[in-house]
């Protein structure tokens, strides 16, 4: 598992890229990713594309950082997620608080 | 808060404390040699002339470090040190020999009778003072592990005999419920004492059920804490009548509020009507639920809604799901440790497996015994990762009355026993508040009526029921008994629940002591035109005529059983009914 960080084109967009199983032992690496990510970060884009696996907890902490980045009025898009990933996501009708790509 | 079992004192770690030490020489000079050696260091020391007397000091003295002349009569330093280290047992007392020899297999000797290091003779004052330091740092560090050792076990007792007590309390609020009912199989396998599944089932006051899954983030303790809440919500408010809506949007609300923000519980509610043939269904994140006929699946009820404890109360939907069953049917539901099930391959059992189950079913044996079956066959020998909850309700014919509970016995003497009340909801209140569990509490404060609750929410649901769908909302009753018009009747009654306007149902109770108990009186008055019932078709019996067509079926028949009198009025608008209770 790893974190990267980068700053998108347009610089106010933070994009979080996760290697391997995004669970529990994540968690404070995800946590620092998006708390140290800068303040004047508008939308976040979590990468998915080189997740092999998601458990609750770390739907647990994507509803962490859509709390962090305001709630109902976050901007958070999850991407390339396959399709195991697309599913749980599918199952927690989580499509509902995130755009997802 | 306890105090650490033993911290090491700071003097003696360093090896500059007193210690007690053992030695054993037969040789009167050098044993003096020796202890005056030690003594000089600041040591107490215990000597003995021979193997049996070293064992002996051993027994009564508890030495920290024992000396040991290799070669001594009656008994030898071998048989001594043999003795001395089964004596010690998981004590470390450092054992060394003082000797004289140097051949290999000599020394090889006395290390396999169990000596820890070798002093030659003769004596050394800076080697020994060396030797003893070392050993003794040795043995503090042995001592150190064996109490964290020995610290952790004591804790890990209390914390399960603690997590074994608290289990009680939580079985007392989180109770099973009515799943022994005969038509519930279950199985619910947690990871540890405390699981993040959790399975309760109801029976409803007017008949039928309600069952609620749930499955939260995370395991153990923290999961538990969450679904104590859950508990007590879901069964304070089924035994009082509310509907599984009701229940969800409180239960939701409660863990928005206590939960942290990254917890959640993934949920599903059923709402079963056995004489209807109805099942409602909630599914927030669950695995799908499998209606199953004979070997057929006929329905998969997906998750379509986010889990329990993320959305605020006005974002949140309790929309339902509507099928029609049959006696026989079976409804599977399952926590997603059943789906994560994974066998030694390491594959996972997913719907696949489920399905593959359910469609090798052999006639006569049940599903939830066929897919338990094919997960064990599956898993084998692994362990189960996840909690696994299963659990499968079957419909059956049930007639209005054939499951009502009956209450607790009350005092008859205390509570209300002559009193009025007017309650009367109005327009847009009519479409989403359901005021039943409030009507039946008023009810309720007559202890005699206590013990009837089941009845008593029967003759009010009816009621009400009849008001709302037939009076307001002028819906056929025909559809609801018909499959085809039974979607109908549910999209309709949606449909113009959201367009109620200029309505009311208005409800007058009043209650009086009777010398063989009491009798309530329960008027039931709605804005709806009534039906012209004296050219209607449907009506065919003198009961019918007095009815009027609203009442055809199920509802007349329910009331007609309970009730001691049943007074229809303008075209079924209004309905009076009288209800006896003795002591």
């Amino acid at each position: 598992m790893s974190i990267h960080t980068r700053r998108g084109h347009d610089g106010k967009t933070l994009i979080i890229k996760i290697d391997g199983r995004f669970d529990f032992s994540t968690h404070q690496a995800f946590r620092d990713a998006y708390e140290h990510g800068g303040t004047d970060i508008q939308s976040y884009i979590v990468d998915l594309s080189q997740a092999t696996y998601l458990d609750s907890s770390a739907l647990g902490m994507l509803l962490l950082l859509r709390d962090y980045a305001g709630g109902d009025d976050a901007s958070i898009a999850i991407e390339n997620c396959n399709s195991d990933v697309r599913k749980i996501l599918t199952i927690s009708n989580f499509e509902q608080l995130f755009i997802i790509r | 808060m306890d105090a650490p079992a033993t911290e090491p004192d700071a003097g003696i770690a360093a090896g500059s404390g007193p210690l007690r030490v053992l030695i054993a020489d037969d040789s009167d000079s050098d044993r003096l040699i020796l202890k005056t050696l030690l003594t000089r260091l600041g040591h107490h020391v215990l000597d003995a002339a021979n193997g049996h007397e070293a064992v002996a000091l051993f027994h009564s003295g508890q030495p920290d470090i024992v000396l040991l002349d290799a070669l001594m009569p009656a008994m030898d330093g071998m048989e001594a040190a043999r003795e001395i280290k089964r004596c010690a047992g998981e004590r470390m007392v450092p054992l060394i020999f003082i000797t004289s020899l140097s051949a290999a297999e000599d020394l090889a000797r006395c290390l396999e009778a169990g000596g820890d290091g070798f002093l030659s003779k003769p004596y050394n004052r800076v080697m020994i003072e060396a030797k003893i330091n070392a050993f003794n740092r040795m043995r503090l560090m042995h001592q150190t592990l064996s109490d964290q050792r020995d610290l952790m076990h004591e804790r890990n007792r209390k914390l399960l005999e603690e997590q074994h007590v608290a289990r009680r309390v939580f079985d007392n609020v989180a109770h099973t419920g009515c799943l022994d009912a005969p038509n519930i199989r279950y199985h619910a396998s947690p990871l540890s004492i405390f699981s993040g599944d959790v399975l309760f089932a109801s029976p409803r006051p007017a008949g039928g059920m309600l069952v609620f899954a749930g499955d939260f983030t995370g395991h153990g303790l923290p999961a538990a804490m969450g679904a104590m809440p859950v508990a007590e919500t879901f069964y304070g408010m089924a035994g009082k009548g509310f509907d599984g809506a009701d229940i969800l949007r409180e239960i939701n609300q409660k863990l928005v509020h206590i939960l942290p923000k990254d917890m959640f519980c993934c949920g599903m509610m059923v709402e079963a009507d056995f004489e209807l043939g109805q099942l409602n269904v909630w599914n927030g994140g669950l695995p799908d639920a499998w209606l199953v006929r004979s070997s057929v699946v006929l329905f998969r009820l997906s998750s379509r809604h986010l889990p329990l404890g993320i959305l605020s109360t006005d974002q949140f939907s309790v929309e339902m799901e509507t099928i029609r069953t049959l006696p026989g049917d079976k409804l599977l539901l399952m926590t997603d440790g059943v789906l994560e099930c994974s066998n030694e391959a390491g594959e996972l059992f997913a719907e696949r497996g489920v399905r593959h189950a359910i469609e090798g079913l052999s006639s006569g044996l049940h599903p939830f015994d066929a897919l338990m079956s094919e997960i064990r066959r599956f898993t084998g020998r692994q362990k189960f990762r996840d909690d696994l909850t299963l659990c499968c309700l079957e419909m059956f014919y049930q007639e209005g009355l054939a499951a009502l509970p009956e209450g607790t016995v009350p005092s008859s003497l205390a509570g209300p026993a002559e009193w009025n009340c007017v309650y009367e909801i109005r327009e847009c209140t009519l479409e989403k508040f359901n005021p039943l569990p409030l009507l039946l509490h008023i009810c309720m404060e007559v202890p005699g009526l206590r013990r009837k609750s089941g009845e008593i929410y029967t003759l009010l649901s009816e009621l009400y029921n009849n008001a709302l769908e037939h009076g307001v909302l002028e819906l056929p009753s025909e559809w609801k008994y018909t499959s085809e018009g039974f979607c109908q009747y549910y999209s309709e009654r949606a449909k113009r629940l959201s367009g109620v306007s200029d309505h009311y149902i208005r409800f007058s109770f009043h209650h009086e002591p009777m010398h063989w108990g009491g009798r309530l009186r329960i008027i039931c008055e709605d804005s709806g035109q009534g039906f012209d019932f004296q050219n209607h078709p449907a009506l065919q019996s003198m009961e019918m005529e007095q009815s009027g067509p609203r009442y055809a079926g199920r509802g007349l028949i329910l009331l007609k059983r309970l009730a001691d009198s049943i007074r229809f009025h303008n075209q079924g608008s209004r309905v009076e009914i009288s209800y006896d209770w003795y002591f």
